[in-house]
C-alpha cells in the first residue's frame, strides 16, 4: 500500500465519525522505485491530505517532508520528496488503525483489505 | 484536411468512436466529420474523416486498434481512367513535395474481396506511371509509402446489399496502426488469468475509449486480474484497481503469478495500489473528490461471474441480524457476501464516477443487454452528471449482446445532483425488465430455447434493427 492510497481511505464502520486518517502500523516497508512524472504529482498534490500524507510517511521512516506544501509548487527538490513519500514506499505487512474505534484493517502483500464485518456495516 | 480511414472489418460499431476519442485525445478541437465514399454502405472498411491536420491523423493510427491506416486521398475512381483523371486533377502543390528525387517510396497494392496475381499486381503500378515519381524505390524502409486500393462489390452471402461497390483508390500513407500490440499482450502469454479477464483487443479499445495517457490517474472498481489497467498503463496512464474477491486481488495464484506480475510481464509500472473492498460500502474520505481521469471496468453481469456486496444471503433479506464474530475469529474472518444486482451495481457505479472523476473525465464500462428483434428501444443507466457519447454493441451469442458506453462528465457533483440522480436510478429499476432486476441475466442467456410468442413485449433492443455482417460477431 502506498501513501497515495492512505490518503484516500477512512473506517467506514457505521457510526464512527473520526474516520480520517487511519493511523499506519508498519510491520514491512519497502522501497521501489517509480518513474518521476512531474504532470501527475501536480495533479495529486492538489488532492492530498498533506498532514495525514506528513504523518503517514513519519510512521514508515520517511520524515523529509515539510510539514506544509510549499507555495512555489513547481520546486523540483520539494516534488522529488513528494514523489517518493507518495509512491515510493510501500506498506508490504501492517494495518491501518482506527483512530476512533481501533478497528485495524489489515494490510497483507501490499493488500489493505477494507471489507467490513457483517456487523459493521 | 479530409483523410481516408481504413479500418479492419471487426468490432463495427467501435470504429468510429475510438477515432473520435483519440483525435480528442490528441488535440482535435473541431468536431470529427465522417463521409462515405459513393455507393458504400456505413459497414464498409472505408470512410473519410474531416481532421485538422495530418500530425493527428497520423497519432490516431498509430494508437488506434481498429485502424488500418489513414491515407491522403490523392485520386479515387470506378475504373482506372477515372483514377488517372482524379490523380491528374489533384494540385501538385500537394503531389510534389512527396515525389521528390532524393526521397524513397513504395506502391503497395491492396484488394479487397479478391486477390490478384504477382503480374495483376505489376500491371496496376506499372499504369501509374503519369505520376511524376522521382525518387528511387525502396521496398524495406521508404520516406512515403503509396496505396493502390482496389475493391469489387462484395458478395455477401446472406443476402445482403453489398457493403461495398467497385472502386479504386490510390493515396499516401499518413499513419497506421500498430500490429505488434495484439500479438504481445494477447491473453493466451498472460501471467495471470481470471475467467473474465478482458482480450487485449477490447482492453486497448476500452483504453482508447477513455483517452488514457502519461500524467493520468485510471481506476477500475472490479479490477479481477487487471486485464483492463494493463493497457491503461501500456497507454502511459497510472493506475488503480479494487476488488471485493480477496482471492484475486491479493493472493493470485502465488507470489509469481498474480495481479502485480502481469504488469511486470510486460515491463509496466505496477499499479499504485490495489484494495480489496466493496464498491457499495466503499471506504473513501469524504473529501474526496475528482480524482480520477478515467474509470474503465467490465462490471459483473451476473451472467459468468455475480457481483457482490457486504452481508450474507440472510442478512440481506432480514432474515437474520447482522452478527458479530467472536473476538477469537476475527481475525482471518471472511466477511459473507450477498448477492448485488446489476442495476445496483451500476448504480454505485454511476455514483462513484460523478464524484470521483474530474470534470471531462470519461466513464467506460460494458453493459450487458438481451437480443431480441422487436424493434423497442433500449434504455441504458444515466445520471445527471454524464452526457452519453459512444455506444458500441459486441454481440456474444445470439441471445446477448455487450455494449461498451462511455460517458462524460459534464457536471460536478453536489448533493442537489445525487438527489436527481437517485430518482433516475428508481425510475430506471422500474423500467428494467423484473428479470434482469433481480439479476437474472444468467437465467435468460442459459435457459433452453423458447419460440418467440414467449418472450415478453416489453423487451427491448435497439432502434433500427441493423443487418448483422459476419464482421460483428467478432
Amino acid at each position: 500500500m502506498r501513501l497515495i492510497v492512505h490518503n484516500m481511505l477512512t473506517c467506514n464502520i457505521k457510526g464512527v465519525i473520526n474516520k480520517f486518517p487511519l493511523r499506519i502500523e508498519a510491520e514491512k516497508v519497502i522501497k521501489k522505485e517509480v518513474d518521476f512524472n512531474p504532470d501527475f504529482l501536480r495533479h495529486m498534490l492538489a488532492k492530498i491530505e498533506w498532514k495525514a500524507l506528513v504523518d503517514g510517511a513519519r510512521s514508515m521512516g520517511y520524515t523529509e517532508l515539510p510539514d506544509h506544501a510549499p507555495a512555489l509548487e513547481s520546486d523540483e527538490p520539494f516534488l522529488r520528496k513528494f514523489h517518493h513519500a507518495l509512491l515510493e514506499l510501500n506498506l508490504e505487512e501492517g494495518s491501518l488503525v482506527c483512530q476512533e474505534s481501533g478497528r485495524k484493517f489489515p494490510v497483507e502483500k501490499r493488500v489493505p483489505n477494507m471489507l467490513l464485518h457483517e456487523d459493521e456495516v | 484536411m479530409w483523410f481516408l480511414c481504413v479500418f479492419y472489418h471487426r468490432l463495427l460499431d467501435f470504429r468510429k468512436p475510438e477515432v473520435e476519442a483519440l483525435a480528442e485525445l490528441f488535440g482535435e478541437d473541431e468536431s470529427i466529420q465522417w463521409r462515405l465514399p459513393e455507393h458504400h454502405h456505413n459497414d464498409t472498411p472505408f470512410h473519410f474523416v474531416h481532421l485538422s491536420s495530418e500530425e493527428i491523423a497520423q497519432n490516431i493510427a498509430k494508437r488506434s486498434i481498429l485502424v488500418k491506416g489513414m491515407y491522403e486521398l490523392w485520386g479515387e475512381g470506378t475504373c482506372y481512367e477515372e483514377l488517372k483523371d482524379s490523380i491528374q486533377s489533384f494540385p501538385d502543390s500537394r503531389k510534389l513535395p512527396f515525389l521528390t528525387s532524393d526521397s524513397t517510396f513504395r506502391i503497395s497494392v491492396e484488394t479487397f474481396g479478391k486477390a490478384l496475381t504477382f503480374d495483376e499486381q505489376k500491371e496496376r503500378i506499372h499504369s501509374l506511371t503519369y505520376i511524376p515519381f522521382e525518387g528511387k524505390v525502396n521496398l524495406k524502409n521508404p520516406d512515403h509509402n503509396f496505396f493502390l486500393m482496389e475493391m469489387d462489390e462484395s458478395e455477401e452471402s446472406n443476402g445482403l446489399p453489398p457493403i461495398v461497390q467497385r472502386r479504386i483508390f490510390f493515396g499516401r500513407e499518413v499513419g497506421f496502426a500498430d500490429r505488434k500490440l495484439l500479438p504481445t499482450f494477447q491473453l493466451k502469454s498472460r501471467t495471470y488469468l481470471g475467467p473474465t479477464a478482458m482480450d487485449a483487443e477490447m482492453a486497448f479499445l476500452m483504453a482508447n475509449q477513455a483517452k488514457a495517457s502519461s500524467g493520468k490517474l485510471v481506476y477500475d472498481p472490479f479490477v479481477g486480474t487487471g486485464s483492463i489497467l494493463v493497457s491503461a498503463a501500456r497507454f502511459g496512464a497510472m493506475t488503480m484497481g479494487a476488488d471485493i474477491d480477496i482471492r484475486v486481488v491479493r493472493d493470485g495464484r502465488g507470489p509469481d503469478c498474480n495481479v502485480w506480475s502481469n504488469f511486470k510481464q510486460y515491463g509496466l509500472p505496477a499499479p499504485v495500489a490495489l484494495l480489496r473492498m466493496d464498491n457499495n460500502v466503499p471506504p473513501w474520505r469524504s473529501g474526496l473528490k475528482e480524482i480520477f481521469d478515467a474509470i474503465i471496468c467490465d462490471p459483473p453481469y451476473g451472467v459468468r461471474a455475480g457481483g457482490r456486496k457486504s452481508g450474507g444471503r440472510k442478512i440481506l433479506r432480514g432474515t437474520v441480524d447482522p452478527y458479530t464474530v467472536p473476538e477469537d475469529k476475527r481475525t482471518g474472518h471472511i466477511p459473507s457476501t450477498g448477492a448485488y444486482s446489476l442495476v445496483e451495481c451500476v448504480h454505485d457505479l454511476l455514483h462513484l464516477a460523478a464524484r470521483m472523476l474530474v470534470m471531462k473525465g470519461r466513464l467506460v464500462f460494458f453493459f450487458p443487454v438481451l437480443r431480441d428483434e422487436s424493434g423497442s428501444e433500449v434504455k441504458f443507466p444515466e445520471h445527471p452528471c454524464f452526457k452519453l457519447v459512444a455506444v458500441s454493441e459486441q454481440i456474444l451469442s445470439s441471445r446477448y449482446s455487450r455494449v461498451l458506453l462511455t460517458m462524460v462528465k459534464v457536471e460536478p457533483y453536489s448533493e442537489e445532483i445525487e438527489e436527481a440522480a437517485r430518482l433516475m436510478h428508481l425510475e430506471f429499476r422500474e423500467n428494467h425488465l423484473k428479470w434482469l432486476e433481480e439479476g437474472n441475466i444468467h437465467s435468460s442467456v442459459f435457459k433452453p430455447s423458447t419460440d418467440s410468442s414467449q418472450i415478453q413485449t416489453e423487451s427491448k433492443t435497439f432502434k433500427d434493427p441493423k443487418p448483422k455482417y459476419r464482421g460483428k460477431y467478432v
